[in-house]
């Protein structure tokens, strides 16, 4: 039996394994340590503790325009966008009940990366700012997953369909995107190709604001939902005959999951395998139940695309490498390794 | 006022009707079985008085209200049902399960109260699954498997039981464990049960209640004595056999001919 920590009160009660809560805890303490260790690597190294006063603003040194412009957005718009990866991650993996989905793998990024490359091909020079690019990608994101649903419907949407539907939207879309970039000018080209791989760099307070509300109202709004996710693994008969209403929860989990990597994309461009792989390492840490795993994904997500655009700006200094090649470099080694492991289900 | 009454049920399934203008009332503490031919419906019956399914017209009143204005919740605090060949997730312990009966009396500040454990206890005794409470549901037996599937619906703590073909894929040993523990909790709780069985034998031994199905509709009702007749199992089946009571029992035991039976059968009634 494992340990648990049960709370009653008049109106409200809760249970939490001990081993989840301890686990939770030294992520969270992980990524307060991030938010320092970040700023302070670099090419020039500035001790933690300067750090630590510059943020809460009784810094005097020098390094105060470089921490507070460059280095410390660059930490926190990686931690918020891995938080954000990490839980549409897990949430897709619930609602379909399938370990291999993930908004890179149905579509989901597809649909942000052809808006996106359309509006850095066609639009962006003329007189709309290229500030809007956010827009276009969440827009781009929104429409294929409408796009996904519409197609996956027949009185209802199932996990196969959505899968199945959402792996060919995908090929399409990076079609789409492939042809964007040959038939448009070198220099947009170049831009596009950046953008997909995905780059922190440049990160500025801006992308912080946009992405700050998303995951903080988003990630409570999807644990609400995480019991009815716990019963969704039992399949759709079983799960409504218990008392959950299948089709709202499942639109509304998409529905946050959607935004959460439509937002995350359109700050850093498409930035693979975080949302694949983040919850396979929190399920490892906390188990199954979804209260503890979309918790644990938004962390580990979280310190995972920071490790990556860490070790991207500082290993190849001064070339600054994009984060996506690392996340792409664990990551596409992890989903075949996946693919191994799950070949007698599929 | 009966607990379950279905009322002029139709249901297609792409435009290819399944079940036409049905009623049936399902008498309360007692064990309703559904029987009928692959295909003739049954387990859209059932599925459809869970509410899995919309009829296109017609009624399933539960204590007197139409389902289908009921939160999908309220449903399952009356009513619970086991779908047949449910799946686990994989590593789910026994307990776990079982605690995810419990759903529909949880919401987002009560997680987890006094009740809830005590009904999981219960639950877990009633279906003498204590023992296994800790064990991965994918290593158990099948029959094993079933109970705590059936302790899952008990955790519920409903009134009414439905059961998919809860003994499909298991061996006549587990089969009888499973119908027994179901006969009990009839017995001791007076829970009323309603399932669908392939085994026309073991539904005559179990069901106080037997409804046959043939062509989309309600071909008999009644006590197993008074309904399984070779009349009804010819038309419902389209089987000829020959029924003789259960030496143990006492109930209608169907023995089907074949072709080797009908030529026996003529030898020894017809004294060849």
């Amino acid at each position: 039996m494992k340990p648990v920590l049960t709370f009653r009160g008049k109106t409200a009660s809760f249970k939490m394994e001990k081993r989840m809560v301890w686990r939770l805890a030294l992520l969270l303490a992980a990524v307060l340590c991030a938010c320092v260790l970040g700023p302070s690597l670099g090419n020039k190294i500035i001790h933690p503790i300067e750090v630590i006063q510059i943020m809460f603003g009784t810094g005097t040194g020098g390094d105060y325009f470089i921490i507070n412009n460059s280095r410390l957005p660059r930490t926190l718009v990686s931690l918020l966008v891995g938080a954000a990866l990490g839980v549409s991650g897990v949430i897709l993996q619930g609602v379909v009940r399938n370990p291999l989905a993930a908004p890179d793998i149905i579509g989901i990024t597809g649909g942000a990366s052809v808006a996106a490359i359309a509006f850095l091909t066609y639009a962006a020079g003329s007189s709309v700012g290229i500030k809007w690019l956010p827009v276009a990608a969440i827009t781009g994101a929104l429409l294929m997953s409408i796009l996904l649903y519409v197609l996956a419907w027949k009185k209802g949407v199932t996990p196969i369909r959505l899968v199945l539907i959402g792996i060919g939207i995908a090929a399409i879309m990076s079609a789409g995107t492939t042809f964007m970039i040959v038939a448009s000018s070198s220099v947009a080209a170049g831009q596009a190709y950046l953008w997909l791989t995905g780059s922190i760099y440049g990160a500025s307070w801006e992308d912080i604001y946009i992405m700050f509300p998303v995951v903080f109202l988003l990630t409570p709004f999807a644990l609400v939902f995480s019991k009815s996710l716990n019963a969704q693994q039992f399949g759709d008969d079983t799960a409504e005959g218990l008392g959950v209403r299948m089709q709202r929860d499942r639109f509304t989990l998409l529905f946050i999951s959607v935004v959460l990597a439509g937002t995350a994309v359109a700050v850093v461009g498409a930035i693979g395998f975080v949302g694949l792989i983040a919850p396979h390492i929190a399920r490892v840490l906390v188990g199954r139940t979804f209260g503890g795993l979309i918790t644990a994904s938004a962390l580990v997500g979280a310190l995972l695309l920071f490790a990556a655009d860490v070790t991207a700006r500082t290993i190849f200094y001064p070339i600054d490498v994009p984060a996506g090649v690392f996340t792409a470099g664990v990551g596409a080694p992890f989903f075949l390794y996946l693919l191994y492991r799950n070949r007698n289900q599929l | 006022m009966k607990n379950l009454q279905v009322t002029d049920l139709s249901f297609s399934y792409d435009k290819e009707p399944i079940l036409k203008d049905l009623s049936i009332s399902i008498p309360e503490g007692e064990i309703t079985v559904f029987i009928g031919g692959n295909g003739c419906g049954k387990s859209t019956l059932l599925r459809t008085i869970a509410r899995l399914l919309q009829p296109e017209t017609g009624t399933v009143l539960l204590d007197g209200e139409n389902i289908s204005r009921l939160k999908t919740k309220e449903v399952a605090k009356k009513m619970s049902i086991l779908p047949q060949g449910p799946t686990a997730p994989e590593g789910l312990t026994v307990e776990q399960l079982v605690q995810q009966g419990r759903y529909p009396h949880q919401s987002w500040l009560k997680q987890w109260s006094t009740e809830d454990e005590n009904m999981v206890h219960q639950a877990l005794a009633a279906t003498n699954m204590e023992d296994w409470a800790h064990q991965s549901v994918d290593m158990l037996s099948g029959g094993q498997r079933q109970r705590a599937w059936i302790a899952m619906s008990l955790a519920q703590g409903t009134e009414t039981l439905l059961l998919d073909e809860p003994t499909t894929y298991l061996d006549m040993a587990h089969q009888v464990e499973v119908l027994d523990l179901l006969y009990e909790l009839n017995e001791t709780e007076g829970r009323t049960i309603v399932m669908v069985l392939h085994d026309m034998n073991m539904a005559c031994r179990y069901a106080h209640n037997l409804v046959a199905i043939k062509d989309k509709t309600v071909y008999a009702q009644g006590r197993p004595a008074d309904i399984m007749t070779v009349d009804t199992v010819n038309h419902v089946f389209e089987l000829n056999c020959h029924i003789t009571p259960d030496p143990l029992h006492g109930t209608p035991m169907v023995i089907p001919f074949g072709k080797r039976g009908a030529r026996l059968h003529f030898e020894v009634h017809e004294g060849m």
